[in-house]
């Protein structure tokens, strides 16, 4: 399995100067299977480079793990090429809500006023699927889908080939208002999904003191991250979903933290970039 | 607990919240299971969530047995949580809540079933009303 970073913004693209290293667009992953099956982990604003990435590969068969529908996992869509293909089978994996299909909630953007052509009338061959309780598979990668802690109906994917994991949690905050490291493991949002992965991507968007007037807001400090990270004994740990206003050097700055805080052991917090690319083989 | 080592999302988020307020909550799983209960409910209750542990549904109903506000035995199946499991609805009654010391306490209980989707019970909360101390 490999993959490559085309997002790894939270909450709003940051595009300009300050942001270059760690780049503006919003989350948007891209696996590939060892069969060449091509999974995209949420539609940022990553995905519209990505598309322009794979108009001479012309792939035939995508499938589009949607985490939550916040606009920033959302909002690349329709400027997805594929999309628009006639011959492209797309295959849409979302949170299921009791009330509203995933269609439907997509379409709440894909549609005017918001947007001026309708989910319904793009030309691809879409499919839409509510995430099964259950794992299921993919091009010969198991996936499981989860929900999790954050606004609204959230779900994290950890996605395993050939014995590596991948765990995938742009949006996550595992506890408001405890302390993580009284928790076992069990009561913990999202551990399921993170055990003993080989890379997890989780949410990292704010510092310690920036958390205290955010909780409930649906994300991590750094401090949440990095023991979550080695409650779930996870090998790396790519923080992801950098907060808007944070440039660059703040980034450096809450990595330094990161690693501060990890210690000593195997593995070293990093963070996630554009174009950062890497194997589990 | 589920399969993958973990509770479901909801029993997470109800014990997270049972953790932040004073209002006594006591959460059992699918199966009826007690999972936990806060520090609220241990007045109630009269023990610690640490010294009574995970119990079955047989095991809580014993422990701590029930009669109706007449002074009848409440059979575990008439009792608000098994209610709410069973018939997935939200079911209130006063009782009489006996300890393991004969201790009687008239409490109301509340509960109602946790749902993950539209047709999947994943435990079940009841609320304590302690009526001996209630304004």
């Amino acid at each position: 399995m490999r993959a490559r970073i085309w997002g790894c913004r939270g909450s709003l693209a940051a595009p300009g100067p300050d942001t270059v290293r760690a780049g503006g667009n919003t989350s948007c992953v891209e696996l590939r299977t060892e069969s060449g099956e091509l999974i995209i982990l949420d539609a940022g604003t990553g995905l519209r480079a990505l598309g322009l990435h794979l108009a001479g590969e012309e792939p035939r068969t995508i499938h589009l793990l949607l985490s939550h529908l916040h606009l920033d996992h959302l909002e690349g869509l329709g400027f997805f090429g594929p999309l628009f293909d006639p011959k492209v089978e797309f295959h849409f994996w979302g949170p299921p809500s009791p009330v509203t299909s995933l269609k439907d909630r997509i379409a709440r953007y894909l549609s005017p006023p918001l947007f001026p052509v309708n989910i319904a009338d793009v030309p691809s061959d879409a499919t839409f699927h509510d995430v099964p309780s259950e794992e299921f598979e993919i091009g010969g990668a198991r996936i499981l889908a989860a929900p999790v802690s954050h606004s609204g109906p959230t779900v994290g994917y950890r996605i395993s080939e050939n014995g590596r994991t991948l765990a995938y949690l742009p949006d996550h905050e595992p506890v408001r208002g405890g302390d993580l490291r009284e928790m076992a493991p069990g009561w913990i949002s999202g551990y399921s999904i993170a055990r003993d992965a080989d890379v997890l991507m989780h949410d990292s968007q704010y510092t310690e003191a920036e958390y205290p007037s955010r909780v409930g807001w649906g994300h991590s400090s750094i401090a949440h991250v990095v023991t979550y990270a080695k409650i779930a004994g996870v090998k790396s740990l790519l923080l992801f979903h950098h907060d808007p206003l944070h440039d660059d050097d703040a980034l450096d700055r809450k990595l330094e933290r990161a690693i501060e805080l990890w210690g000593d052991g195997d593995g070293t917090p990093a963070l996630a970039t554009e174009g950062l690319q890497f194997e589990l083989t | 607990m589920s399969q993958n080592g973990q509770h479901p999302l909801p029993l997470i988020m109800m014990r997270e919240l049972a953790d932040n307020v004073a209002t006594p909550l006591f959460l059992v799983d699918r199966n009826g299971v007690l999972v936990y209960y806060n520090e609220a409910a241990e007045v109630v209750l009269g023990t610690r969530y640490v010294e009574a542990g995970s119990l079955t549904a047989e095991e809580w109903s014993a422990r701590w047995a029930a009669e109706d506000v007449d002074g009848h035995p409440l059979p575990a199946d008439k009792r608000p949580l098994a209610v709410a499991m069973k018939e997935r609805r939200p079911s209130h009654r006063p009782m009489i809540l006996l300890d393991a010391s004969g201790a009687r306490r008239t409490i109301e209980v509340t509960a109602f079933p946790l749902l993950a989707r539209a047709d999947e019970v994943v435990g079940a909360v009841a609320i304590f009303w302690d009526c001996e101390v209630a304004p």
